[in-house]
């Protein structure tokens, strides 16, 4: 009871802060002196923690890695279904369940990717890119401890995704589907899997990036603020904001 | 045998530079051309790494906007500020944009390019879409090209954008974040891209 009180408060906040600044440009911050500390915090623990044991990933042979990309990417394509639905996206809602139908079982729980050469391509989609595609703006830019960059609209879009992915409800709230369900355990497992095989695979951008900014807590932001948008829109569009410097 | 060696290094780079400027003026063939000749020289053997960064500087001298992309990335304070600092702020970042691209491209690593097609979306803008394939077995990597062609016989890099992420945006609201921090003082801004350029 007092946990459920402690996240209504949350989600209050958070929901207010998403009313109070979603016309607000992406790039507002909501509070940033402590979004700096929070990121240094954040980069101290990858470089002792999360970076070390990507580039150990990053050594391991190639199929093996394949696999666990494939199997960690299977178990979220279970998010992109009701999101699809909510975007009202049927074509995409059917590339979703027979992606992860297909690859679950010819695809040997996800290792293997068959469903792609079938030619089904689910987009990743979390509630935070449905309620951008229902027309609500990021509203203010701040960073989360352990989990990174976020803003006011996705970080309760990441609340609400524990609520609406299938895989969450089995393990985290340890519901029942056909008769087995598994823990917390198992979903905090499958999301720090994620998190290695994503900074491994982002591992020489990352260093290049730390290497050539000058200020590479507003570098990423950008990066993540520009990959939201094309996210939401599920394509990468040109803004042409160039116009202007030729007239 | 040190002059020796001088002439020959300086007969290597002038026949470099003859290539550079060789490329197609069409947008498509010029990125086409122009990221196969980094690819071979890049992935030279030969190359010392010193060798690969001239290259790439003269490279980029000859085909990107540097001014245009500095002026970009200086967002509205371009329009507010002074003709000097404006000229010593492009100085500098044509150094700083030079030495953050050679340490990005020398460390590079075996790939092959494909040039997927182009959009022409103005006179003066045409996007070339491109794709990169590791050789180590990476995921491809998009990449789309934003080429200035309102000079049809030469055209020119303004930006890239990289699995839809746009390096001349990142760059902008890198600076912007700096400008703001510092109540958009222009020469702050100009000194900590001389601080990289020299450290």
């Amino acid at each position: 009871m007092k946990n459920f009180k402690n996240l209504s408060f949350f989600l209050t906040i958070l929901l207010a802060l998403t009313l109070l600044t979603s016309h607000a440009k992406s790039t507002d911050e909501c509070f940033e002196k402590a979004s700096r500390v929070i990121f240094k915090f954040n980069m101290a623990l990858d470089d002792i923690i999360l970076e070390p044991i990507a580039k150990g990933y990053n050594k391991l042979p190639s199929p093996l890695k394949k696999g666990t990309s494939n199997f960690t990417s299977n178990i979220s394509t279970l998010l992109s279904i009701p999101n699809n639905i909510l975007q009202g996206n049927l074509k995409q809602v059917g590339h979703s369940v027979g992606s992860f139908a297909v690859n679950t079982t010819v695809g040997i729980l996800g290792f293997l990717n068959p469903a792609e050469k079938m030619g089904l391509k689910p987009n990743k989609e979390d509630v935070g890119q449905t309620l951008g595609s229902w027309g609500i703006g990021p509203g203010c830019y701040f960073v989360l401890p352990v989990l990174g960059p976020t803003t006011a609209r996705d970080s309760i879009g990441l609340i609400a995704d524990t609520f609406v992915d299938p895989f969450a409800q089995v393990t985290i709230r340890e519901n029942e589907i056909l008769s087995s369900s598994g823990n917390a355990l198992d979903y905090y497992s499958v999301k720090g899997m994620t998190a290695v095989d994503y900074r491994a695979d982002n591992d020489k951008s990352l260093e290049s990036l730390e290497k050539n900014s000058i200020d590479l807590y507003s570098s990423l932001k950008s990066v993540y603020l520009q990959d939201r948008e094309n996210k939401i829109r599920n394509s990468i569009e040109d803004q042409d904001e160039w116009g202007n410097l030729d007239n | 045998m040190r002059k020796t060696f001088t002439y020959l290094c300086l007969i290597f780079f002038f026949s470099q530079s003859s290539l550079l400027s060789s490329y197609s003026s069409n947008p498509k063939d010029f990125i086409n051309e122009l990221v196969t000749d980094a690819i071979e020289k890049l992935a030279d053997e030969n190359l010392d790494k010193n060798q690969k960064a001239s290259f790439v500087e003269d490279l980029a001298l000859k085909n990107v906007d540097i001014n245009a992309l500095g002026l970009y990335t200086l967002g509205e304070l371009r329009k507010s500020s002074s003709k000097e600092d404006i000229v010593n702020y492009q100085k500098t970042f044509e150094k700083y944009f030079l030495k953050s691209l050679t340490s990005r491209l020398t460390d590079y690593s075996s790939s092959k390019f494909e040039v997927l097609g182009n959009e022409r979306k103005s006179d003066n803008y045409t996007i070339v879409k491109s794709k990169i394939i590791p050789d180590d077995g990476s995921p491809q990597i998009k990449i789309d090209w934003r080429v200035y062609t309102k000079n049809p016989e030469k055209p020119l890099i303004r930006d890239l954008i990289v699995e839809g992420l746009s390096l001349a945006r990142t760059q902008k609201e890198e600076f912007a974040s700096i400008l703001i921090s510092n109540n958009n003082d222009i020469k702050i801004l100009i000194n900590k891209l001389e601080d990289f350029v020299n450290d």
